[in-house]
């Protein structure tokens, strides 16, 4: 019932850091595949089950659905009620979460050795027997409204939702995953069935599994905790390419301090060129203080407490992100700082040093994820779902090493276009102006 | 509690030795200048994490210039007699690593995670800048700007953040907890290069510090590097105790209302001074820990029964209580009401279920549910050292002992019923409280 594919031990160069992780693949006796990594150092497992397609899944007129079902999961399953489950999952020390995003629904957990058949038999019963009580839904409903509410006079959340509705539209990723005030009121009971209905389904989960718990025990729980799904769920929405048209967009809000999201075109991480894409952000805005962003906004001129830049390789649209926060009265100069540097990544590209610095960045970091069971059940369920065969990890830093300083700036004169590095300003700020029609 | 002992009981306690606990691999001894040494191990991964931390928060400032330990903190990145501006930062990405700094109300922590392999570069930096920082003008001018964007970031553009700070001010009348961490801006604006100094002068040695390092170590590399890297720069000699100014005896409730236009969802919040952990007498504070679990710690907590299940008064209701402090800490309590529900009905609500709690008393089976929990917990942290080593760093620099950190889940097991309810009469009495009302709405009457 159990294959174990592979025993991997990896090394990073140029450091002399060794990590071993040995994934083995697991397939339950039912045909359910789960990857693991065996660590039995401390009595409990981590385990994360995660479900494609996530809030992109609500249907048409239910934005909202898929994420207000998965704050109920929790909320009653099986015989018993709310407090019932929550009282059954604290006598057992154990720890459930449930998570939804763009791309996928996300269940944590993590459990004792001692008891762990009991809380599986727990956990199970939230997936696949939610009982979706109309007093539950009413009370989380007003929690998610309440929610909402605050998101509307919060400057981050209008600035991304402003943005998001610019560059996809009517696309699911182009509203909110909680919905709206009027679209999470009208949601009902059978809703939440229908939002269950659609995602939890065999066709689209990914198992990933650390720590004390051996091959052949994972393969039977994955036969009782979701051996009960049904083969298929809601089909996948379309791809959609983002559309960035170059121009500035201002709310106006009353706040101290403006907020702007920017952004262009992306890269996924599929493609050929991704790690030179990843050198490239890590100069020009990934996190820390060395990046060309902070050092000209932050450092040089104290224009701000953080700016920074991220490739976002959603499953159905790619873009290259940013974020600044400037007073009023500086945000203009902090926007043409990050143009300035910009076009000038496009332009003129990184030096050989600033590639050899990222290079070791990002190598000598990779190591330092797998760090505890439940980093690294969410990495193995990240593999799966990025399709990365169970060898690779060793493999991924020879696969950074081996870029050039031409591949960088080739994709740096193809990628980067400051024509269309497009900016929402969520604020008062001073000497900006909407500069397209909205 | 007695401001001036807890400092040298710290020191005097930790005496060289390995004093392993049931079940977390920690090690602790002092280094001759008077740097306690805390090692965690976990050989599973090859990463280490270096952390040094300074008895030194906002708090310990002197009164004028509130913002200039977390302002020091961002200045501890610039140039030392060796390294140049942004070069230790620079130095630990080019290792792989990660970098970065905190401060608090009791302690400045500075941090880096990388390769096991590369913990002798990263004590030689921190030592480096420990007593040799070279400031320039122009660091003060520009990273003034970058604190004060950081405040309008955490503060401004947050009423909650601006609501906070003032429960705090009026629940702490002698500065102190009172005063923002990050500082008050009218006063960080005025920051110089003579406060800056003045403050890294008297705390910045080692016979204030602690060196905290978790991960693929062994605690006899750990002191050999110590003692090459820290052991060698001399203690302050006139370092004196953290005797800060104490809270007087608070004998009225308090109140006070904050609106702004941007607040979207209203709330009440409800704070008591209460007692913090104290060296060999953590009993109250335990008991404390535990009654903020019952009463708000989750679905199946008590006010969340009263106020979110039993009725629809709130869409949330919790208790806080964190006992790792050096001085008087807070147990608090948050109600955010449901709709229809007016801030005057949820803090009555409130109070009116507070009340029933002191007759109901503590449920066992829940009491039970809560030490199960914290068993377990035992388990689960040594899944992740960095946070054991964190916990140290805080209760080091929060007056506590190495022996008390060790002592504290056994406490916690102990603690009864009766004395739950006891430190519930004690803390939770109006006339030592601060009720605050967060809402978009001036009109709102008190």
């Amino acid at each position: 019932m159990t294959r174990i594919f592979a025993f991997i031990a990896f090394l990073i160069a140029p450091l002399a850091a060794q990590a071993e992780v040995k994934i083995q693949e697991v397939t339950s006796p039912g045909g359910i595949t789960a990857w693991l990594v065996e660590e039995p150092s401390i009595p409990f497992t981590a385990l994360e089950i995660s479900f494609r397609g996530g809030a992109s899944l609500d249907a048409p007129g239910k934005r909202g659905a898929i994420n207000l079902m998965t704050g109920l999961l929790e909320e009653g399953a099986a015989d018993l009620d709310a407090r019932g489950f929550a009282k059954a999952v604290e006598a057992l020390a154990a720890s459930f979460s449930y998570d939804v995003g763009d791309d996928s629904l996300t269940v944590s957990a993590r459990f004792l050795s001692e008891n762990r058949d009991a809380a599986v038999a727990l956990l199970r019963t939230s997936v696949l027997e939610p009982s979706f009580d109309q007093d539950a839904l009413d009370r989380v409903r007003d929690q998610v409204l309440s929610g909402l509410r605050s998101d509307a006079t919060n400057p981050n959340e209008i600035a991304r939702k402003t943005f998001d509705a610019q560059i996809y539209g009517d696309h699911p990723y182009g509203s909110p995953r909680e919905g709206s005030l009027e679209s999470v009121a009208a949601l009902t009971r059978d809703d939440m069935f229908a939002a269950h209905r659609a995602i939890f389904a065999k066709d689209r989960v990914f198992v990933g599994a650390a720590g004390d718990i051996t091959p052949e025990a994972l393969g039977l729980l994955l036969d009782t905790l979701l051996g009960g799904l049904p083969e298929t769920g809601a089909p996948m929405p379309p791809q959609i390419t983002p559309e960035f048209d170059g121009g500035l967009r201002v709310v106006d809000f009353e706040t101290p301090q403006s907020v702007a999201i920017f952004g262009q075109r992306g890269i996924q991480q599929d493609d050929p060129d991704f790690f030179a894409a990843r050198i490239l952000n890590q100069v020009l805005g990934a996190g820390g203080f060395e990046s060309r962003l902070m050092t000209e906004v932050r450092e040089k001129r104290g224009l701000t407490y953080g700016v920074s830049s991220f490739i976002l390789p959603l499953d159905l649209a790619a873009s290259y992100q940013g974020q600044v926060a400037s007073a009023n009265d500086r945000i203009g100069e902090a926007i043409a700082v990050i143009k300035d540097e910009w076009a000038k990544a496009a332009d003129v590209g990184i030096s050989a040093e600033e590639l050899d610095a990222a290079k070791t960045y990002i190598t000598g970091a990779y190591p330092l994820r797998f760090d505890g069971n439940g980093r690294i059940a969410g990495i193995l369920v990240g593999m799966q779902m990025l399709g990365l065969p169970i060898d690779y990890i060793p493999t991924r830093n020879d696969k950074v090493n081996a870029v050039t300083l031409e591949d960088v700036n080739r994709v740096a004169r193809d990628l980067l276009d400051p024509a269309q590095l497009s900016f929402v300003v969520v604020g008062q700020p001073e000497g900006v102006e909407t500069t397209v029609s909205q | 509690m007695t401001p001036v002992r807890y400092v040298l009981m710290c020191l005097s306690l930790m005496i060289p030795g390995t004093a392993l606990s049931a079940k977390e691999a920690v090690t602790t001894f002092t280094l001759d200048n008077g740097m306690d040494v805390v090692v965690v191990e976990d050989h599973r991964a090859p990463v280490v994490q270096h952390m040094v931390w300074y008895r030194a928060g906002s708090a310990d400032e002197p009164a004028g210039v509130s913002g200039v330990a977390h302002f020091l903190e961002h200045l501890l990145f610039k140039a030392t007699e060796t390294l140049e501006a942004g070069e230790l930062s620079a130095t630990v990405s080019a290792n792989g690593g990660r970098d970065n700094a905190f401060t608090s109300y009791d302690y400045t922590a500075y941090f880096q995670r990388v390769a096991a392999d590369r913990l002798e570069l990263m004590m030689q930096m921190e030592a480096d800048r420990m007593r040799s920082i070279r400031l320039t003008e122009s660091d003060i001018t520009t990273e003034r700007k970058v604190i004060i964007e950081e405040r309008n970031q955490r503060t401004e553009n947050n009423p909650r953040g601006i609501f906070s700070e003032q429960m705090s001010a009026i629940q702490y009348y002698n500065r102190g907890y009172g005063v923002p961490i990050i500082g008050w801006r009218h006063e960080m604006e005025e920051l110089d290069m003579e406060d800056v100094l003045a403050f890294y002068d008297r705390f910045y040695f080692p016979n204030n510090a602690i060196l905290v390092v978790s991960g693929d170590v062994y605690p006899d590399e750990v002191r050999v590097l110590a003692e090459r890297y820290y052991g060698t720069i001399p203690g302050n000699p006139d370092l004196t105790a953290r005797a800060r100014p104490q809270e007087p005896p608070q004998t009225a409730a308090r109140r006070i209302t904050y609106a702004d236009p941007r607040v979207a969802q209203p709330y009440v919040s409800r704070s008591y001074l209460a007692p913090e952990r104290d060296p060999g007498a953590q009993e109250t504070a335990a008991a404390l820990t535990l009654l903020a679990e019952i009463l708000g710690g989750g679905t199946t907590s008590y006010l969340t029964s009263k106020l979110q299940f039993e009725s629809q008064t709130a869409v949330y209701a919790g208790a806080f209580y964190r006992g790792v402090s050096l001085d008087d800490t807070t147990f608090g309590m948050v109600v955010v009401p449901g709709p229809g529900v007016t801030l005057e009905e949820a803090e009555t609500a409130l109070d009116d279920a507070l009340r029933q709690f002191m007759v109901d008393g503590v449920d066992p089976e829940q009491l039970d549910r809560i030490k199960m929990q914290l068993r377990a917990s035992q388990i689960y942290a040594r899944d992740n050292v960095d946070g054991i080593a964190s916990r140290y760093g805080r209760a080091l620099t929060s007056g506590l002992t190495v022996e008390d950190v060790q002592a504290w889940p056994d406490i916690l097991q102990a603690v009864t019923a009766d004395e739950i309810m006891a430190a519930a009469r004690d803390v939770l009495r109006m006339e030592t409280s601060v009720t605050g009302y967060l809402t978009s709405d001036a009109e709102v009457s008190q």
